[in-house]
């Protein structure tokens, strides 16, 4: 289980980008590909292996209103589920 | 409302060094003088992601064949596509796999016929375990995320937790283990491959104590045998609704095996845009959502959820593609399937028809 503390990391072979025919930013991976809506492409850029979740938090309530740790909690299991993200 | 492709299959070449007896090319195999050229290709991926493709399966056959390969994936990956490529590992060396990485590859599919060496290259009809086993160092050795598929059936099933334990040395992230469906060479050989029930209720624990054991360091996805289940596996998430797949010649399915229908027009990238195909053509909207259903499918409760099914095997098991798919307990032509269970599953196995040379 992810907690306040779990240091996210993007898996290898996975890539982020952004996708100019959907107008959304995307996960892509060996499985298949998710379509990030913006808060969920700030998380996940910020999954860099050194960062904590606390610490994602606090960066994103900069530039998202009401980002919540629980919030990126909920939203790096989700990742970890789909095999987006690996935490430490 | 149609939404756009996330995945093209190209199928770069039907040529290929194996002759796996359950190979999911069609029987009548594309000629090498009738492949796509390089630029045409090109032509395609670019059209494939201005349409939205984001996933690029290079396969075939075997992809490392076309000697083009390096420029395809370049153009693929420089068009911002997640390029997999789909290899039986032949042909693969550390120069052609560093090339690869330089120029975008983001993940290997590898094939395993089985863990057993001699019955491995028996049912490839080539000497090519050990050259396997090198290919996945090379793939590791390149950090790459390797998925290892493995086809299941008669004549390997037996032996799924050594092929468990194969793709665990190979440093497999994923391992697919397939039981055979039932199109192209497959069919043709299919009493041949068909699993007993006694083989599959095995096969079962071994993998779900293999999924328990090995969460979070290596998936496997198991792929269930259709002709033994009740319901029918939902063919490609629907018809012409995530994915299609260019034949070497430039003909565009709605998925590898559809060429069998041959109650569709045939679409081919020589003459018309991707876009045209996917969105306006009748073949790709012959059986998208369910308006085309009869019963049962029509006041199923699964409709959404299986979609009535494979169109290809309706069609070649009951000679019609709108009928609901024969492994359905519901289809009035079920008892097919269970003929084909009661005869074709027999204690010798017969011979393998070996994919052909191209």
């Amino acid at each position: 289980m992810t907690s306040i503390d779990s240091v996210p990391r993007v898996r290898r072979g996975v890539r982020c980008t952004y996708d100019k025919t959907r107008n959304s930013d995307v996960v892509l991976f060996p499985e298949g590909v998710l379509l990030l809506n913006e808060t969920a492409a700030a998380v996940v850029s910020r999954c860099d292996g050194s960062s904590s979740v606390g610490d994602i938090a606090l960066s994103l309530a900069d530039e998202f209103d009401g980002v919540q740790p629980d919030d990126v909690i909920e939203l790096v299991d989700r990742l970890v589920t789909r095999r987006v993200v690996d935490v430490d | 409302m149609t939404e756009a492709p996330l995945g093209l299959l190209a199928e770069l070449t039907h040529r290929c060094p194996l002759h796996c007896p359950y190979c999911s090319n069609p029987v009548e195999l594309v000629q090498r003088a009738d492949e796509l050229d390089t630029a045409t290709w090109q032509r395609v991926f670019d059209e494939a992601r201005e349409l939205g493709v984001l996933q690029l399966h290079l396969s075939g056959g075997e992809p490392l064949a076309r000697p083009d390969l390096p420029e395809l994936l370049g153009h693929a990956s420089g068009l911002g596509c997640y390029t997999n490529l789909v290899t039986s590992g032949l042909g693969l060396t550390a120069d052609r796999l560093a090339d690869l990485v330089d120029r975008g590859l983001d993940h290997v599919q590898l094939s395993v016929q089985d863990s057993d060496r001699s019955n491995a290259n028996l049912i490839a009809g080539v000497k090519g375990y050990d050259r396997k086993l090198s290919a996945a160092r090379l793939i590791k050795d390149a950090q790459l995320p390797l998925t290892v598929n493995a086809v299941m059936h008669k004549a390997n099933l037996d032996h799924i937790g050594g092929i468990i334990a194969l793709a665990e040395e190979m440093g497999a992230d994923r391992l697919e283990l397939a039981n055979t469906q039932y199109y192209g060479w497959a069919l043709r050989n299919r009493a041949a491959l068909l699993p007993t029930r006694e083989q599959l209720a095995a096969a079962g624990p071994v993998v779900r104590q293999a999924q328990e054991r090995l969460a979070g360091q290596m998936e496997i996805v198991y792929v269930i045998a259709d002709y033994h289940e009740a319901n029918p596996k939902p063919c490609m998430y629907g018809w012409g609704s995530r994915q299609l797949t260019v034949a070497p010649n430039g003909d565009v399915l709605p998925c590898p095996a559809a060429s069998v229908i041959t109650s569709l027009p045939v679409q081919n990238v020589t003459r018309s845009s991707l876009s045209e195909i996917w969105y306006d053509s009748e073949t790709f909207n012959a059986f998208r959502g369910t308006e085309w259903m009869r019963e049962p499918c029509l006041s199923c409760p699964r409709k959404e959820i299986d979609f009535g099914g494979c169109r290809c095997q309706a069609f070649q098991l009951t000679g019609d593609a709108a009928a609901t798919d024969p492994v359905c307990t519901l289809s009035p032509d079920h008892g097919l399937v269970q003929d084909i269970l009661a005869t074709e599953i027999v204690e010798a196995r017969p011979a393998f028809a070996m994919r052909r040379s191209v």
